[in-house]
């Protein structure tokens, strides 16, 4: 899979390939990136930007893709605020350089040799490292059983939506269960509301299959999906948790 | 990165304006040739271990600071200079490293 | 250095009037290295203590009989932002220093939620420092560091402590919780003085 060899981080260039809208602010970035030793489904990069005047501003984003030779794909969400975000999704274009650290991360990572099922659960942007765990877990031809649970505002803000549904129906194996929390589409069986207790355990695994828990998103969603899988009897330490900082 | 709306925003803003330790690993990478997210240490402050990747972090700030999950007590600081990195490990009485099996 | 990113200017930009390296910005950004202290004015106290032992407290309502004054200042945070003609209102601290005898020519700032950080005390007196707690005309904000906070602007911001609760002066010099991790123990934004050894 990946050079699991001892080596220190050092920044690389990063060069735009190619860039596809997702969602409603947000934007998948096909990076090319010379030399790049691999990842793990979950690790994440540092960027940074460097204005001409030697300004620079830097920020992690999860790595949304499988492994794939040099090739890098992240998908970022605009903020209304953010000078990084908001330049990735509004300006780049393909040719354009930016410089990238990675990969990192070994904690928020889905082994596939594991044949614990998992259970995947995505808040807004949070979804884009348990993609890459999906979209691994197809190329490895996985037969290992995963659940994602998916929490967005509304259908236009929510990221691969035409992959899910196809994934759903030819990946076998993987359960997609969506949670609309500001807007619904027509004819759906719930209003909008946000992902609770009930809903993780009819679309999760029971405590006692003791799956592998990846919980992405916002540090308050994080917080309290993490604390209802704990409560409803999965182990601690087999809910790992990434934090992407305060909603806003 | 943050939706509004998702579980977990009646909390306000502010008190949810830390991340946790997967933030470090670009910095910390940079330092050792290891992966640090997923090393232990112990706090020496209420004794509680927990892996970097599970420690609070405060990263809008001059540097990077690493608080215990449980008692908040500061773990370790990471400054990043030009040309020099301070790491201050004052917090945890030891780490513990995840290195390749030489078996 | 690296690549330049076409197209990418950030939110600063670089002015002459700036100290080297900072960038100016209409923003007021929150930087923390913990969470949020939420301090009661009902329960608020601020305290210096000399080398002999002396204490002198104010509380709230104590600090709020004191004169005050409205002073416009520069702020320069080392993390390269800068912020110009800041409105505040606080007490100066040559009102707060003027009964307390201390041979101690080093001050530690310390906050609630266990901030510290030092400078001499040369540096707080003669119209330089106060303890501010309006930002704008109105109360200070607890993400900016209300109800009060140091305010030092001659000196990058960290040295600003957020949530002040006291000052203790001594007759050493006390590195604060910034300055034993990297960062340099004076900090003149004018001449540099970011980390250790600048």
């Amino acid at each position: 899979m990946t050079d699991l060899a001892l080596r220190r981080l050092t920044w690389r260039v990063a060069t735009v390939l190619e860039v596809r809208p997702e969602g409603a602010e947000a934007r998948t970035l096909v990076l090319d990136v010379p030399d790049w030793p691999g990842h793990r489904p979950g690790q994440h990069v540092d960027v940074r930007l460097t204005a001409e005047d030697g300004y620079t501003a830097q920020r992690s984003y999860s790595i949304a893709s499988a492994a794939d030779g040099s090739t890098v794909e992240l998908t970022v969400q605009a903020l209304a605020d953010g000078e990084v975000s908001s330049y990735l999704v509004g300006i780049a274009e393909p040719g354009d350089r930016f410089e990238l650290r990675g990969p990192v991360g070994g904690y928020f990572t889905w082994d596939p040799e594991d044949p614990s099922p998992v259970l995947l659960v995505g808040g807004g942007s949070g979804l884009v490292p348990l993609m890459s765990m999906i979209r691994v877990r197809a190329a490895e031809g996985s037969r290992v059983p995963f659940r994602l649970i998916y929490s967005t505002r509304d259908p236009q803000t929510a990221f691969y939506p035409g992959e899910l549904l196809r994934r759903v129906r030819d990946d076998h194996g993987l359960d997609v269960t969506l949670v609309y929390t500001r807007a619904v589409p027509e004819g759906w069986p719930r209003p909008p509301g946000r992902l609770d207790a009930r809903t993780l355990t009819e679309a999760g695994w029971p405590a006692d299959f003791a799956p592998s828990c990846f919980v992405c998103g916002p540090t308050g969603f994080v917080e309290v999906v993490a604390n209802l899988l704990v409560a409803a009897g999965h182990a601690p330490q087999r809910v790992k948790t990434e934090r992407f900082g305060p909603s806003r | 990165m943050g939706m509004a709306g998702a579980t977990g925003s009646s909390r306000d803003s502010a008190d949810m304006a830390f991340v946790d330790g997967n933030e470090l690993a670009g910095a910390l990478g940079e330092i050792f040739a290891v992966d640090v997210t997923v090393a232990r240490g112990r706090c020496a402050g209420c004794g509680r271990e927990s892996a970097v990747a599970e420690t609070v972090v405060y990263s809008r700030s001059p540097g990077l600071v690493a608080r215990c999950p449980g008692c908040e007590s500061v773990l370790l600081r990471v400054v990043r200079g030009r040309d020099r990195a301070w790491l201050d490990l004052r917090g945890v009485t030891c780490v513990e490293f995840s290195l390749p099996d030489t078996e | 250095m690296g690549v330049f990113t076409r197209g990418f200017a950030g939110r600063r930009r670089t002015d002459e009037n700036l100290p080297p390296g900072q960038y100016l910005t209409e923003d007021f950004p929150v930087l923390s290295a913990g969470p949020t202290p939420r301090i009661d004015t009902g329960t608020w106290e601020f305290a210096i203590g000399t080398e002999t032992g002396a204490r002198h407290t104010w509380s709230w309502s104590q600090l709020m009989a004191l004169p005050s004054e409205e002073p416009t200042v520069d702020l320069h945070c080392v993390t390269k932002w800068s912020k110009l003609g800041t409105r505040w209102r606080g007490v100066s601290l040559d009102v707060l220093l003027e009964d307390v005898e201390s041979e101690g020519e080093f001050a530690v700032a310390h906050s609630y939620g266990g901030y510290t950080t030092n400078m001499p005390l040369a540096d707080l007196t003669d119209g330089q420092a106060w303890i501010a707690f309006e930002y704008d005309g109105e109360p200070l904000d607890p993400e900016h560091g209300g109800p009060a906070r140091l305010l030092v602007p001659h000196l990058y911001l960290w040295k600003s402590a957020k949530w002040v609760r006291g000052l203790t002066l001594s007759l050493d010099d006390e590195p604060g919780f910034w300055e034993t991790a990297g960062y340099h123990n004076y900090g003149d934004p004018w001449r540099e003085q970011r980390y250790w050894g600048d």
